[in-house]
């Protein structure tokens, strides 16, 4: 099968650079998710991959073959498209075989074939009826069809789920998914959802203005996030980011209450030092609705403005320092606006990042 | 009175004047129409009357008997005519829809140096008024042999069609998402086959209709065809309506009747493409 490599890749319009020097290995049979937000060039980079676009400067290749310059047809790879690009003219079955009847295979290999792929997708009751006649789900599956019946070396998926309603697109992240397990295969899944993300993932990699900010599995990037960016685009709710001073074995919170310098960074500040404490919402709780902490953790009280109840637990948004602050309550009892509450802090998972880098000083 | 039976009188008014406007709309476009188609039945003295007579007391094929008949007896070489003519406009059209796919390809797909002011350019060729170009084609017609010939008219021909089907194949490839042909490249295509195998069969409506568009003014052109057709060998259709005018008097009924021969066969391609312009328009690939 194919591990794809990317080295130093380059992607320029004109005088315009989107994709600034990338370099990422993907193994055989791993699932792959690039992500970011829209523009950080985590398509460009995909189409690539595909042939789709001309690569400016750096070097791709699948398994062992450089393919900097081979048309789309000779990388042996399927790409489903955001928008599912399905061929309007033709049945849900001349679809699915088409690109088996473009190589010539023989009509009995081609229906074995597209059988196979419409029995894995359960597409088998819709296979004459022309795309506009499905909905966006089967449509999905006829795309997602379209890709397997060539068995490729590699899966590219542009945004897929993206043009569904939240509950079909959870549906088919399951079957993207299990269809990865079925079918072994390196894919490469590009997204905006982090979620997505993290679901499908065996790697994440996180992209920003045409560079890759970290690479790793889902629990890696969320509980070492690299830098704040991935610290925030990564979970949800974002975490929170609060600036401060290090003073001593305490650090002094802008505006805000004093807490103790969190035990595993303390080799790795100076005295001083500028910097931005980040905690998740599930490391802030209301005294008497939190997790068992088991290390170390800081008290302070906190206004709460507003709360949503989403039923095992609530999300509070309370201020810290002139800034909001999101927090959860388990277990949770009805909260009041306004109402003053006193929180703890689980220090053991915080983050420390640096003020003036955004790098993390873990 | 009850405010909503008010309402009701009024939807109900407002619906019968509906339907008078599109009455009247119809009349005048569909009564000249009928009436060549009437007056190709009846004998001349019916045609002249004063005032006219709406409901025809005979109708006859006289006029298509001799048409058809001898030189000497009112007959035109028809068969001639309608051979020219069919000639003349399908060679046309297929060279313009050929070059119109080309061009309307790259302006839908392609960006290159000047594209708009070429596009600009071709669409400003279509405000040249056509007349006006009879004088100079009849001089290079003239000049280079082409005058009284087949070539000659299909070349002005596919020149007054191209720009128009260039700017309606554009707008038919623009429609036709990009992901589909690389979608297909992807599939195995080569930018050739993707072409042919899949954006070719998604546009054809619009092809389909820019022929259409193409065929009518071949078949229905009159002014140029006069200057640059001489004799049986190149005249069209059209030109060949004149047969009928002499000195002093116009054979009318001959005149309707050649002319209902002429609608004929743009009414059957209209009839058959119409199907395609329909079908092809069932877009469904991608999500929209």
């Amino acid at each position: 099968m194919a591990q794809v490599h990317l080295r130093n890749v380059v992607k320029k319009y004109g005088a315009v650079q989107v994709v600034h020097g990338i370099d990422l290995e993907i193994q055989d049979n791993e699932f792959v998710v690039l992500v970011g937000p829209s523009g950080c060039g985590k398509s460009t980079t995909l189409r690539m991959i595909a042939g789709l676009e001309a690569i400016s400067e750096g070097e791709v290749s699948i398994g062992d073959r450089v393919v900097n310059d081979l048309p789309p047809r000779h990388r042996n790879i399927s790409m489903v498209f955001q928008n599912y690009a399905l061929y309007p003219h033709m049945t849900v079955r001349e679809n699915l075989g088409f690109s088996l009847k473009i190589a010539k295979r023989p009509q009995a290999e081609i229906d074995k074939a597209v059988d196979e792929a419409a029995q894995i997708l359960s597409l088998a009751d819709y296979m004459d009826r022309k795309p506009g006649a499905l909905s966006g789900g089967q449509r999905q599956r006829v795309a997602m069809g379209r890709a397997i019946v060539r068995h490729p070396e590699v899966f590219l998926f542009d945004e897929p789920l993206s043009n569904l309603d939240a509950k079909l697109r959870t549906q088919m992240r399951t079957e993207i998914k299990k269809l990865h397990q079925k079918v072994k295969s390196t894919i490469v899944y590009v997204t905006h959802d982090q979620v997505e993300a993290m679901t499908l993932a065996d790697r994440i990699v996180i992209m920003r203005d045409g560079h890759i900010e970290q690479v790793g599995t889902p629990l890696d990037v969320f509980e070492t996030p690299a830098n704040t960016f991935v610290a925030t685009f990564i979970g949800s709710p974002p975490m929170n980011l609060l600036p401060g001073t290090v003073s001593g074995d305490r650090l002094a919170l802008t505006d805000g209450p004093v807490v103790p310098l969190p035990p595993q960074f303390a080799g790795n500040v100076a005295e001083g030092q500028e910097i931005i404490l980040g905690l998740r919402a599930d490391n802030l709780m209301p005294v008497g609705h939190t997790m068992p902490m088991e290390g170390a953790y800081a008290e302070f009280d906190m206004t709460v403005n507003l709360s949503e109840p989403l039923g095992t637990e609530t999300l509070l948004f309370g201020s810290l320092a002139g800034r909001e602050v999101q927090a959860k309550m388990l277990s949770p009892r009805p909260v009041k606006d306004g109402e003053r509450l006193r929180f703890q802090l689980d220090l053991t998972r915080c983050h420390l990042f640096d003020a003036k880098t955004q790098q993390s000083l873990r | 009175m009850n405010e909503n039976l008010q309402h009701r009188i009024r939807a109900r008014l407002l619906k019968v004047l509906h339907f008078v406007t599109l009455f009247i709309a119809m009349a005048i476009i569909c009564v000249p129409g009928l009436w060549v188609v009437l007056n190709s039945f009846r004998p001349t003295v019916e045609i002249m009357a004063k005032p006219p007579v709406w409901i025809p007391n005979e109708l006859n094929l006289d006029n298509y008997r001799a048409m058809f008949g001898a030189a000497g007896e009112g007959g035109v070489p028809v068969l001639q005519y309608f051979t020219n003519s069919l000639i003349i406009s399908v060679t046309s059209t297929a060279i313009a829809i050929l070059i119109g796919m080309a061009g309307g390809y790259a302006f839908a797909r392609y960006r290159f140096k000047g594209k708009s002011g070429i596009f600009i350019g071709l669409m400003l060729t279509r405000a040249v008024p056509g007349v006006s170009l009879s004088l100079p084609l009849f001089i290079v017609m003239a000049k280079t042999g082409l005058i009284d010939t087949h070539l000659g008219l299909i070349l002005v021909y596919v020149a007054l069609n191209v720009p128009f089907t260039i700017w309606l194949i554009d707008g038919f490839f623009r429609q036709v998402p990009i992901d589909l042909a690389e979608a297909a490249e992807i599939d195995g295509c080569t930018r050739w086959q993707a072409f042919w195998r899949v954006e070719f069969p998604v546009a054809r409506a619009g092809v389909a209709s820019a022929g259409i568009f193409a065929f009518l003014t071949s078949w229905n052109e009159y002014a140029l065809a006069s200057q640059l057709t001489r004799s049986t060998f190149s005249k069209t259709m059209p030109v060949g309506l004149r047969d009928f005018t002499s000195e002093f008097t116009i054979n009318w009924g001959g005149m309707t009747a050649l002319a209902v021969l002429m609608i004929i066969p743009a009414l059957i391609l209209t009839f058959l493409v119409q199907k395609h312009l329909i079908a092809g328009l069932t877009f469904g690939g991608v999500k929209g």
